[in-house]
């Protein structure tokens, strides 16, 4: 109990700190926009920014609601595909050594360069948009997974089978549970590129989106709607973020516990 | 003898490491355990007592010889016997009920049903207050009866208990030696107990196997004439003091032979 004056002030600092220099920064950006009277369309004040958000609140809900769509279908189909491969990998030692190289290998192929291929494929839909964010957000997811199946404690392993566990029970009893951490810190890191990807998707082509408003935006030189919309997806990320570390602390209350 | 619960006879285990090199982690060892008796296995470190009972929990299969349970061969065989490993292996995201209920969970019993009998038994396993604390909440000793509770659970005719206090201060450990004996004393398990405590062999045991290093083998097998039932405060008495000088005799030839085996040991290399 002693502690939890320590603890709340902890929190507090590590919330307030940030905040400030934030505030700093855009307080500096403010004075300077208004000091040195350069032209709104390059760089607008954050003041300025905030007005054009209010002003067009409706249109860019409206385009959150496609990218927000997209983001959820795209890390959704990543998690499916990313466990089932990790999974898969774990089960078989050839299949592992048949892919994984493959997988890390195809990291190096831009995202960008894939992106007109699925346009060229699957038209201005939804699809080609769920696409992208599935391919952004499914290596991290079956990287950090096949690593936590293969860094179980080797004693745990051995406990099971000397109890007479077959292959499936050691996988649903520790391995799962044992790799779960592994999992949400991939979760995170999908996660947090996952807005990204949509909005990488939507400047290739769409009729609806924050990708799509972006370009619009800064093609009419309305720079503070650019920069409003850059708030939009900052917020969204950070959304998808925390409601991935509410799911893990949900999921997993000895994982946190323990420290 | 057919009226052992378990015989191991003339076993031996060769590990191959880096490099190509070998180790010959046991020797044509031989043992026994009948029913109901508590047997401890007692040498220095490395001479191959883990390795023994991996064996017999069919963890690993031996190079050549061969090991009964009641009459049976069980060489390859999991499931057995009940295990206990060196450290506890709580698994974290589990607490203490659903920890020691694993064994039940794996020969197909209820949830509902494994809990209830687990519950029952927490008491007189000391952690009737801690059924729903997480392991990191748990002290050394708790974990211990933890993980000896699973073993408990895993309801096999034979226990195989591997330093199951070697972790433990002196204080924690004197008690959990008493808590040891009441159990016992209760359930009369057949006990295969590895320690390399030895106070603690001849406290707890009706017999000892002595073993030596490099290559491990039994080098002598003690009975222990203390009567039953036993007291950790037993260890002050005239026999008790009798026979830990013999036993500890034999700790010290035995090493001296080491030496002589291992000269020996390199030529045959
Ligand atoms: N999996 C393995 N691979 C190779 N060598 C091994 C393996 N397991 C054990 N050994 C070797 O076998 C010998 C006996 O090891 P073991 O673990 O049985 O000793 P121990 O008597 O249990 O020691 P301690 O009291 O320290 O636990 C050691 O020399 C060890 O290096
Ligand atoms: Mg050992």
């Amino acid at each position: 109990m002693k502690n939890w004056r320590n603890i709340a002030r902890g929190d507090w600092n590590t919330f307030l700190l940030p905040t400030g220099t934030l505030l700093g920064f855009l307080i500096t950006w403010e004075v300077l926009v208004k000091v040195t009277a350069i032209e709104k369309w390059l760089l607008p004040a954050p003041s300025a920014i905030l007005k054009a958000l209010w002003s067009v609140k409706e249109l860019i809900w409206q385009h959150s609601l496609q990218t927000m769509q997209e983001t959820f279908l795209g890390l959704a189909l990543a998690v499916v595909v990313g466990v089932v491969i990790a999974t898969a990998i774990d089960w078989s030692e050839e299949l592992k050594k048949a892919v994984y190289p493959l997988i890390i290998a195809s990291q190096t192929i831009p995202i960008i360069a894939v992106a007109p291929l699925l346009i060229i494929w699957f038209g201005y839909g939804l699809l080609p948009k769920v696409l992208v964010v599935a391919l952004v957000c499914f290596f991290p997811i079956t990287v950090n997974l096949t690593d936590g199946y293969r860094l179980v404690e080797s004693d745990m392993l051995r406990l099971m089978s000397a109890m007479g566990a077959n292959r499936r029970q050691i996988f649903r009893m520790v391995k799962l549970p044992a790799a779960m951490p592994f999992f949400f810190s991939g979760l995170r890191i999908a996660g947090t590129y996952s807005v990204m990807g949509a909005v990488i998707g939507e400047w290739l082509g769409a009729s609806r989106g924050l990708g799509i408003f972006m370009t619009r935006s800064s093609q009419s030189f309305l720079t503070d709607r650019v920069f409003a919309a850059i708030i939009v997806i900052t917020i969204l990320s950070l959304a998808i973020f925390l409601l991935v570390e509410g799911l893990a602390r949900l999921t997993m209350p000895w994982h946190y516990q323990r420290k | 003898m057919p009226s052992d619960k378990l015989t191991v006879r003339g076993v031996s285990k060769i590990y191959s490491q880096d490099r190509g090199q070998v180790v010959l982690a046991l020797d044509h060892t031989s043992l026994s355990v009948q029913e109901g008796e508590f047997v401890s296995l007692i040498g220095p470190s490395g001479c191959g007592k883990s390795t023994l009972l991996d064996l017999v929990a069919g963890l690993t299969t031996p190079d050549s010889g061969e090991i009964l349970l009641a009459g049976q061969s069980i060489v390859g065989q999991r499931g057995k016997v009940s295990y206990m490993p060196q450290s506890d292996v709580l698994f974290p995201w589990c607490n203490v009920v659903d920890n020691v209920i694993i064994p039940l969970k794996l020969q197909g019993v209820p949830l509902a049903e494994a809990r209830a009998e687990a519950l029952a038994l927490l008491p007189a396993f000391g952690l009737e207050k801690f059924a729903a604390s997480y392991p990191y909440m748990l002290s050394g000793g708790m974990k211990q009866r933890a993980a000896f509770l699973r073993t408990y659970l895993c309801k096999k005719d034979l226990m195989l208990l591997d330093e199951p206090f070697g972790k433990l201060d002196a204080l924690t450990r004197m008690q959990m030696q008493g808590w040891l004996l009441d159990i016992w004393q209760r359930f009369k398990h057949s006990v295969l107990f590895v320690t390399h405590d030895v106070d603690e062999a001849i406290l707890l045991s009706d017999r000892i196997f002595l073993m030596s290093p490099s290559p491990g083998k039994i080098l002598v097998e003690i009975k222990i004439p203390l009567s039953r039932p036993r007291h950790p405060r037993m260890v002050t008495e005239k026999t008790f003091i009798e026979i830990k000088r013999e036993l500890m005799r034999w700790l010290e030839t035995g090493i001296f032979a080491q030496e002589e085996e291992t000269s020996w040991q390199n030529k045959e290399f």
